[in-house]
């Protein structure tokens, strides 16, 4: 290095505040995107980010906004230091900001290592696909959108619908079959209420998650801009838990949307050009540089499973956030206004639900010998079932034949039985393809077309009971 | 050499450059991180960094390497993994773990590897630019032939057979008094489309084992195609049935911006699976770069080029290549963040107006040619790009200025994958217009192609005037004539068009099988029609056991398709509606 770390370099001349930007002379040394202090006039300190460096002037965006900066007091002080995370094994229980200081009144860490926050790109060549079936203990994750080790599947939900009782119970009863290996759980608070994380924290210190759990709180009253460090931190520890530590990792982001506004709140102080709604052009780039943290690596024990929630604005999937979501990451959990009201819980709309590692992690030795022609059918003849309500609505259930009547109740008795079921009720996937099966039988058997004759003989409750 | 003046995410503006040009390579800072020049203004070069600018300092050096962005072409390409930068992931992961660090470096092409080489010409000789020198077994799929780089012409003075490393020489040329060396090796710059002779229609048909794209809508050697759709529809696995089945002699494989778990998932995949032709694994035909989105933005650009560039050599060489591109609205959106760093007057969407123009330069690359050199010989390169809508809304600009340039548009529907029929390929807003390409092939194979294919395409359309009746009457009110068209139409679509990709039989449907498939649909069609016209209720025909058993053709193996059909095919002349009339 030709400059030492050490070397504390202090820039006054400061011609610009507004928003979270400060403008100064050009500081010799300073790197690109370093970490920098800010004193105040007052004495007080804040850190800030070098956003932009060049001979002529120097860019910092300020961590908590440049409120009460003068630009006759105010000193930028350079440490020769970019954004990193403490790291130890004790960070496991622990609860911090969103730049990463301790706020549960604990000790301070004794770190093991300094990492950056924004990681390294895993080399696509060595990820391990990945494969481990995780029973969430739900039946229309589990049966119809299987969550695999490793993957990134979020939760669109809207305003006013139970997401956040549903992550909560996916965290009390997430389990891998047949093993005792080591779990770890990172949670980051980005911009939510102060009530919403105070739920998840009082959720997880009665089941007792708390001591394998790191958490990261950026409530909706702290500075916008610590909500771009926020997940950032999440993931770094999420990192050196599964990659050093040797844990499987599920790292719940939530809400995500928080972290987009902020983004677009910071991108137009930048006076960048925007792209859709005013978001800026790069945020699939941005957010895929997170969301790609989650994944398996061949020789490397742990894993890291991102679920991110965020809620979709008004409701439209269609909206960019929910959209670059969803190109980024391996599926998504969509929730439905429309079950909600029904009185269904968890509301989990399924034409829209996806899982794309799904096929992977299901099947003999993994789930069960039936389970994908079980999903293939059961998604079928809701499909169908769906499809006849649509058209009763017009033309009235007498009108339809007797065989699509039997449908169209089994469409309702699949809301009921498959999709529905209690918050604090824990089916496992044999469960849940049983629950599958009764609700065949409903159906001429002739219909099961998708599902191999011998799982028909095996599992159909008529032709169980004849066993 | 230079210094840096200014730092600004990917941009970078270096003072004291002059003399550099524009494109040309150079190496940030001390880490030595690659960036392209793609600007002048006095002394200042405007740089484009391929890598991650964080903790760059102002002052720093800028070294310019006087060469512009290239890519190496030789013996131990096939199989390879490559960055957007043609660096080799393999040996990136040997030398530095699972994580890639800025500023490494990994040669493309293997230095210490020896290679078989036979020549193909003696002492002598007179040759020059394209001409083939002698060959070299890179896999048991691919003879890789030397050819003779461009600018380079005259009489061999010596050559070898024998085993070299890529940058041993084996032969010596004297050219107007001069001795050059050649190796096994050679470079070409990235932007610059490779020579040709002649160029050619597109023609053949390129087989891709996809019935809806072979029968429907084919892809003709050569051809530039696109398969724009929303997120979930399919598209990545889509690309990655291309990649694994079509009947090319290489298939190059572009990550762009995409999932590095999906990426993983292609990889493994490929060393798994045999070619249906040859019995061979796949990795033995397949050349892969995978810059995933988390991965430097800029690379994105050149791994687009890059993979065109492999797959121009080896056209060269004489033979197909399908390059499949996932996904090029990715790589706008790259373009998009650098015309932003650069302050230039933005078009559609923040796009830069040039989008299009570089879409172009891009697609243009494809082609069937008759290539430099002797012997004569001819070779295709076939592009399939995939493009990813906002929205799934194919009026923005990457899908637009794409369908501008390319002839078959594969159109990708999200109420379909809703619907979970897969490929969710729309066969009303789809098309393709190297029809008239592949005639004389479908003809030759399978005469009848043409009309099969235009009334299984009626038929559809028809549904979709029907389905609008039905959404307010219902399915009972139809006309029996219309409940039979709807029972057939729902056997196309559900018996013919959808195909699984994970069925081991299912995922690669020959093109003979294909057309079976679909004619033993409209000859149940015709049989049906004159059952219905002598009496016969829709009822019965709908619950006819040929109905099931054409549904299950599928399943049935490529091999002795023809056997199980033509029983299928008797047992429905002999009565459709047996059941019916005994009973």
């Amino acid at each position: 290095m030709d400059f030492s770390s050490l070397y504390v370099k202090e820039g006054r001349a400061i011609s610009k505040a507004k928003g979270a930007l400060l403008v100064a002379e050009s500081i010799p040394g300073i790197q690109f995107n370093e970490i920098v202090d800010v004193q105040l006039g007052s004495g007080e300190i804040r850190s800030g980010q070098a956003i932009d460096i060049s001979e002529e002037a120097t860019i910092v965006e300020v961590f908590g906004g440049v409120s009460e900066v003068d630009l006759i007091g105010s000193k930028i002080r350079c440490k020769g230091e970019t954004l990193k995370l403490p790291v130890s094994i004790d960070i496991l229980g622990r609860i911090f900001n969103g730049i990463g200081t301790p706020i549960d009144g604990g000790p301070a860490l004794i770190p093991e290592a300094y990492l950056d926050i924004n990681g390294e790109p895993v080399n696509p060549a060595l990820r391990q696909p990945p494969a481990e079936f995780i029973e969430t203990g739900m039946s229309p994750i589990d049966g119809l959108n299987a969550l695999v080790r490793g993957q990134k599947l979020p939760i669109f939900s809207g305003s006013g619908l139970p997401h956040n009782r549903i992550v909560a119970q996916i965290i009390r009863q997430a389990t891998v079959k047949g093993t005792e290996e080591r779990f770890a759980l990172v949670f980051a608070a980005i911009g939510i209420s102060y009530d919403d994380a105070s739920f998840f924290m009082r959720n997880l210190e009665r089941t007792g998650a708390l001591e394998r759990t790191v958490a990261f709180i950026n409530t909706a009253s702290d500075p916008v801009i610590e909500r771009i460090s926020t997940p950032r931190l999440a993931l770094t520890a999420a990192e050196y838990l599964a990659w050093q530590q040797d844990m499987h990792v599920l790292v719940i982001l939530t809400d995500m949307t928080n972290y987009c506004e902020a983004l677009r709140e910071l991108s137009s102080m930048r006076e960048e050009i925007p792209s859709r709604r005013g978001y800026p052009g790069y945020m699939y780039t941005d957010l895929a540089t997170m969301y790609e943290r989650a994944g398996r690596i061949f020789d490397k024990e742990g894993s890291v499973t991102i679920m991110p929630i965020l809620t979709m604005p008004d409701d439209d999937i269609t909206h960019p956030i929910p959209d670059l979501t969803g190109y980024i990451t391996e599926g998504q959990i969509v929730l439905s206004r429309n079950l909600e009201r029904k009185g269904i819980y968890p509301p989990i709309d399924v034409f829209l639900s996806l899982s794309r590692m799904m096929k992977e992690g299901i099947g003999p030795g993994k789930t069960r010998e039936d389970h994908n022609n079980v999903f293939m059918q059961s998604y079928a003849a809701y499909a169908e079932g769906c499809y006849l309500r649509e058209i009763s609505t017009i033309i009235g259930a007498e009108a339809l034949a007797d065989r699509d009547r039997v449908y169209l109740a089994n469409a309702e008795e699949f809301e009921r039985k498959f999709i529905a079921q209690g918050e604090h009720e824990k089916r496992t996937i044999e469960d849940t393809l049983d629950i599958a099966w009764g609700l065949f039988s409903a159906l001429p058997e002739e219909d099961l077309k998708l599902i191999k004759e011998e799982f028909i003989k095996k599992y159909l409750p008529k032709h169980r009971n004849q066993e | 050499m230079g210094k840096i003046w200014r730092v600004s995410g990917p941009l970078v503006i270096a003072d004291e450059m002059k003399g550099s040009q524009v494109y040309e390579v150079v190496e940030i800072g001390a880490e030595g991180l690659v960036g392209e020049i793609v600007g002048l203004e006095g002394n200042r070069a405007v740089i484009q960094a391929h890598e991650d600018t964080l903790g760059l300092r102002v002052g720093e050096v800028v070294r310019g390497t006087g060469r512009v962005l290239s890519a190496e072409l030789g013996p131990g390409l096939v199989g390879s993994i490559y960055d957007g930068l043609q660096k080799s992931l393999l040996a990136m992961g040997e030398n530095m773990g699972p994580f890639i660090k800025r500023g490494a470096k990994a040669a493309a092409l293997p230095r210490d590897k020896k290679w078989q080489f036979t020549p193909q010409v003696k002492v002598g000789d007179t040759v020059s630019q394209g001409d083939i020198i002698g060959v070299v077994p890179e896999t048991a799929l691919i003879e890789h032939r030397i050819m003779v780089p461009a600018g380079i012409k005259g009489t061999i003075k010596e050559i070898r057979q024998g085993d070299y490393t890529v940058e041993e020489p084996i032969a010596w040329i004297s050219q107007n008094g001069d001795v050059k060396e050649l190796t096994l090796m050679q470079e070409w710059p990235v932007r610059k489309p490779r020579a040709y002779k002649q160029r050619f229609d597109p023609s053949g048909l390129l087989t891709t084992g996809m019935r809806i794209l072979d029968y429907m809508f084919p892809l003709a050697l050569g051809g530039k195609a696109s398969i724009p759709g929303g997120f979930g529809t399919g598209k990545t696995v889509a690309l990655q049935q291309l990649a694994r089945w079509a009947q090319t002699h290489l298939n190059i494989y572009v990550g762009c911006g995409e999932r590095g778990n999906e990426m993983a998932d292609v990889l493994s995949s490929f060393r798994e699976l045999k070619d249906p032709n040859t019995g061979r694994l796949l990795q033995e035909k397949e050349i892969f770069i995978a810059n995933t989105s988390n991965m430097p933005v800029v690379a994105r650009e050149s791994s687009i080029f890059v993979g065109i560039t492999m797959a121009e050599y080896f056209r060269d060489m004489g033979y197909d290549v399908l390059v499949v591109a996932d996904s090029t609205s990715r790589w706008a959106e790259a373009m998009r963040e650098m015309s932003g760093r650069l302050e230039e007057m933005p078009g559609e969407e923040g796009f830069p107006s040039y989008m299009g123009s570089r879409l172009s330069s891009f697609y243009e690359r494809a082609g069937m040619v008759e290539c430099v050199g002797s012997p004569v010989r001819k070779g295709s390169v076939t592009v399939a790009g995939a493009v990813s809508p906002p929205g799934a809304d194919f009026s923005e600009p990457v899908t637009q200025n794409t369908l501008r340039i390319i002839d078959a548009l594969y159109a990708l529907d999200v109420s379909l994958a809703n619907k979970r029929h897969f490929p969710t390929i729309n066969w009303l807003t789809s098309y393709s217009l190297y029809v008239e390409a592949v005639k004389d092939w479908w003809n030759e194979h399978d005469p009848g192609w043409e009309d099969t294919r235009a009334s299984a395409l009626k038929a559809l359309q028809q549904e979709a005037e029907l389905e609008e009746i039905v959404r307010l009457v219902g399915p009972e009110a139809l006309p029996e004539g219309d409940k039979l068209l709807l029972l057939v139409t729902r056997m196309i679509r559900e018996d013919f068009l959808q195909q699984s990709a994970y069925h081991e039989v299912d995922t690669y449907c020959v093109p003979a099988k294909a057309g079976l498939m679909l004619k033993t649909i409209m000859k149940f069609y015709e049989l049906a029609q004159e059952a219905l016209s002598s009496g016969a209720g829709i009822e019965s025909i709908r619950s006819s056991p040929i109905v099931y058993r054409i549904s299950r053709m599928k399943d049935i193996p490529n091999e002795g398709f023809e056997q199980r059909a033509s029983e299928l095919w008797t047992e429905m002349e002999q009565g459709l509606v047996t059941d019916k009339r005994s009973s």
